[in-house]
């Protein structure tokens, strides 16, 4: 299925509590080389078409508009996979 | 004066909401997440609660429903709207204030008393208060951490927009121990707090006179009253 990848992660200069609880926990299972961990989400729009330039642009506004919230968060990829 | 009280799916707090409109002395009114109109309300208060499950973050998808798209417009023509808690977090999303929250600092749900200042008194919600005074409300979120970027706070600080600041404990990481905020106009405010959990004798925060005798968050309800008797 054709679809539109959105991938959003927290700024990197704040807090990022989920992650430091994984972290934390990586940590106490014995990975000491793993020095952080960060987690992000990732949105798939599907389509029942080819993509075209314009849905791309369209979920690029989407993702900065409602996916993401630019006070606390950054969309880092916007990808198609037809 | 009719008052509504939104309810989204997720919401908790609404009927908290509108029985702190009634002993205040108004008449409040339920509004839902798809209604389309706003039934003549002459203020509106979004409570608290988890709406859609706090999915994407916290309020961005109630900030998307129905009747946000007509409380945003009238909001901008001075409707007064106050949002407590998940109800500060849509304001937020809507962009009826500015900044984000986040999860609190320290990773837990918290929830107690908690001691504020009263930074700013011009506003419809905050009318009844004296300016600096200290009050004890209810406090109790999961993300509840007030964050903005360096311009945007000294934007707030230097406008006054800080409406409410944590006094003793700073409970959840916000910058500048900021719990609530209001607009230029004064008719929105939001905070994340519970006013409405500490309107009546027996059910509010202790006070040095007697065990759950608070009631500071009347004053928010009684504000909005008088508001908008004198407009």
């Amino acid at each position: 299925m054709p679809k539109i990848i959105v991938e959003v992660m927290p700024k990197a200069d704040l807090l990022d509590p989920q992650g430091k609880a994984v972290a934390n926990a990586l940590q106490r299972g014995g990975n000491k080389d793993i020095k952080g961990v960060r987690i992000g989400k990732r949105i798939e729009l599907h389509f029942d078409r080819p993509i075209t330039d314009a849905d791309l642009a369209d979920a690029r506004k989407i993702g900065d508009e409602f996916l993401s919230n630019a006070v606390i968060e950054d969309v880092v990829n916007v990808t198609v996979e037809n | 004066m009719k008052i509504g009280v939104v309810t989204f799916p997720g919401t908790l707090d609404d009927r908290d909401a509108a029985r702190a409109i009634r002993l205040a002395g108004g008449e409040p009114v339920s509004l839902w997440h798809a209604d389309t109109k706003l039934q003549k309300v002459d203020a509106v208060v979004l409570p608290g609660g988890f709406s859609y499950g706090d999915y994407l973050r916290c309020g961005a998808i109630a900030a998307q429903a129905p009747v946000m798209q007509e409380i945003v417009k009238k909001a901008n023509q001075g409707l007064p709207v106050l949002g407590i808690c998940n109800g500060f977090q849509v304001l937020v999303e809507s962009h009826l204030l500015p900044g984000g929250l986040i999860r609190n600092e320290h990773q837990h749900f918290i929830c107690r008393d908690q001691k504020l200042r009263v930074e700013n008194v011009d506003t419809a919600w905050t009318n009844q208060f004296t300016l600096n005074q200290e009050i004890t409300i209810p406090l109790k979120n999961g993300e509840g951490g007030y964050i903005a970027t360096d311009e945007e706070l000294a934007r707030l600080e230097g406008e006054g927009l800080v409406t409410f600041r944590y006094l003793d404990v700073n409970p959840n990481g916000s910058m500048n121990d900021i719990a609530g905020l209001r607009n230029a106009r004064g008719n929105v405010v939001g905070l994340m707090p519970h006013p409405e959990h500490a309107v009546e004798p027996g059910f509010g925060p202790d006070t040095d006179l007697a065990m759950r005798s608070g009631v500071d968050g009347l004053q928010f309800f009684k504000s909005v009253l008088n508001a908008l008797v004198s407009a």
